[in-house]
């Protein structure tokens, strides 16, 4: 333990706190349409999650995470069917449904992460066209029926209890998944492309299968939530798991928290999904969610480009550089000496605006 | 003296542009050579033909006699051939220290170290040579910043250092001393000769002439994408072929329109 610095250790105490509450939340929170929120906000959460831990990380901005969202939902949905699962066992059917989308993220990544920037973006919104209209029209889909979960004979009273804990396992190992991403080598290869990438394969990083793993782990895990939210909402519509909705909405959330950081897309994630439900609930008019929806997106462009985290960091930096100017090093503003790191006593204030 | 890079009759056209035409070079083991020549000459064609960022038309590359045409760009350079850019390419969002890391990483896997990828990026071997090399290149104090807050200057500088990470056989520059101020010229050129006497060997792209005719052992000179003539720096810088090359022969001054 004496290893981990001060500030490290004030992070970790504060996650576990934040752990705790989630754990308690619908204990103390009964109310049976706050638990919904709550169910969404945290799929959103994983979501976003592993939408960043390949776009946010590799600079691939995709537009098409529903096809594994979609592939998941049918996947899950169509084995309950089959196999005719019911109760708690059909959390087990998860990793299927992940294992469906990264199966199709292979083909997907080996076609669309050959082309870069716009082109890339274009790809991935045509294939997830391809897999709605393929939604629609074959056979074992049920077509514009879509499927339909099963009855679960659960207690009415706290009925969102199971989907609440099992998106919280699915959100927590999604981020605990990014922050292994974010410090390994795998992860620094993916940094490294985003900000380079021919740079990055001249220096020996074999690019395309560093883009497609990522590719693969971020789609699985979309996948599994897919089933997740099949689940919950109890059906699968073409037009509702592969939404171009849930890709714009997770793309917001990502560029409002911060693309490429691991908190921003959780904090994006926590204050839109919140809030367009409450506006869903709110206003008889089911499209007021979807504009403001467009209109976060334009104010965030406009006055957030970086994002809340990475533009946070930046303020406080110089609101400290300021007060240290003013009357010297505050107690509480002191760097912190010897983090371990071999770094020369200037970088404590142009580390801050790092991406961590 | 043994070729250690070589490059036999490589041609490279862009649409009805012939960037390189039968290009054949040479550069000794052990030795720092310049490539010279006009703007569009094909010299970074020819770098990046070399490196594995354009596929050659026709022709080939040797390195150490061992044949490397078309390779990747990460074949290449685990092949022993580091290369720097015209206009740097740094990691900007990365730190300093994270930038020489990830140039670590074919050198990690090929001791067999990290074969979990989800191992922490760089091991204190790997770290310890890095702080090396950027003190070697006395950009250590910035270990610790962002890439995108170096000077141009200090850009230059990491990418030189990243690339001796892999300790390649031979390094090729693209314009050391492009847009640099005359001191760190003089640092670059001093740091360059002790490198070389480590064993390392150049291949130097600079428009700079006194910096190329002061560094290197032998320079070849390009035009329309063929090396027209090659040799040590006080042959070459007397030679008419050169000197048509840079300023054009008779002929051409007639195309001219005269007023």
């Amino acid at each position: 333990m004496s290893r981990l610095s001060r500030p490290t250790l004030i992070r970790l105490g504060g996650l576990a706190v934040l752990l705790v509450i989630a754990v308690i939340f619908p204990l103390v929170i009964t109310n049976a349409l706050y638990t919904q929120f709550a169910v969404d906000t945290l799929i959103f959460v994983a979501a976003v999650t592993a939408w960043n831990m390949f776009s946010g990380f590799s600079g691939y901005i995709s537009l098409g995470h529903a096809v594994f969202f979609g592939t998941g939902a049918y996947t899950v949905g169509l084995l309950t069917i089959h196999w005719k699962v019911i109760g708690g066992t059909i959390f087990a059917l998860l990793p299927l449904g992940g294992l469906a989308a990264a199966v199709v993220a292979v083909p997907f990544g080996l076609i669309a992460l050959r082309v870069r920037r716009h082109t890339f973006v274009v790809i991935t919104i045509a294939v997830f066209f391809i897999f709605q209209l393929m939604a629609y029209n074959l056979a074992f889909t049920g077509g514009n029926q879509g499927v339909s979960t099963p009855f679960f004979l659960w207690n009415a009273a706290d009925y969102n209890n199971p989907f609440y804990y099992a998106a919280l396992i699915v959100a927590t190992g999604a981020i605990t998944a990014a922050w292994l991403i974010r410090n390994s080598r795998f992860g620094l290869q993916l940094l490294a492309i985003r900000d380079d990438e021919d740079r990055a394969r001249g220096l020996g990083v074999r690019t395309m299968r560093t883009k497609l793993s990522a590719f693969i782990i971020s789609g699985c895990i979309t996948g599994m939530i897919g089933g997740l939210w099949w689940f919950f909402i109890g059906q699968a519509l073409p037009e509702t798991v592969f939404d171009p909705n849930f890709d714009l909405s997770v793309v917001l959330m990502g560029f409002l928290g911060g693309v490429g950081t691991l908190a921003g897309p959780v904090l994006g994630a926590l204050i839109l999904e919140p809030l367009q439900q409450w506006e869903a609930i709110t206003f008889t008019n089911g499209f007021v969610a979807e504009i403001s929806l467009g209109v976060i997106f334009l104010a965030v462009i406009l006055f957030l480009p970086r994002g809340i985290i990475p533009t946070g960091k930046e303020l406080l930096t110089k609101w400290q550089a300021i007060r240290e100017r003013r009357g010297g090093p505050t107690p509480g503003t002191a760097a912190p000496a010897g983090t371990g790191d071999a770094a020369a006593p200037s970088t404590s204030t142009s580390r801050t605006g790092s991406i961590r | 003296m043994t070729a250690l890079l070589r490059t036999d009759g490589v041609s490279k056209a862009f649409g009805g542009v012939q960037a390189l035409d039968g290009a054949t070079i040479e550069v000794d083991e052990g030795s720092i050579a310049g490539l010279i020549g006009p703007n569009g000459s094909g010299k970074t064609t020819l770098f990046n033909v070399i490196t594995g960022y354009e596929r050659v038309d026709s022709g080939h590359v040797y390195l150490g006699g061992k044949e490397i045409t078309n390779a990747a760009p990460d074949k290449v350079f685990a092949a022993g051939i580091g290369r720097t850019f015209q206009l740097t390419r740094v990691f900007s969002r990365l730190t300093v220290m994270e930038n020489m890391i990830v140039a670590a990483q074919h050198h990690e896997r090929g001791q067999g170290r990290l074969r979990n990828p989800l191992a922490r990026a760089g091991g204190p071997a790997t770290r310890r040579r890095a702080m090396e090399l950027l003190e070697f290149t006395t950009i250590a104090k910035y270990a610790g910043a962002l890439a995108e807050t170096l000077s141009y200057g200090q850009r230059k500088l990491l990418e030189l250092a990243y690339v001796l990470m892999a300790s390649p056989s031979i390094v090729l520059l693209d314009e050391p001393a492009g847009g640099v101020n005359p001191t760190l010229i003089t640092m670059i050129a001093d740091r360059i000769r002790q490198l070389n006497e480590r064993g390392t060997t150049f291949l130097i792209v600079e428009h700079n002439m006194d910096f190329v005719m002061g560094l290197c052992d032998k320079v070849t000179v390009l035009d329309y994408g063929t090396a027209v003539v090659s040799g040590p720096p006080s042959v070459v810088r007397t030679d008419p072929k050169v000197l048509d090359a840079y300023l054009g022969t008779a002929e051409d001054d007639d195309d001219i329109p005269v007023g």
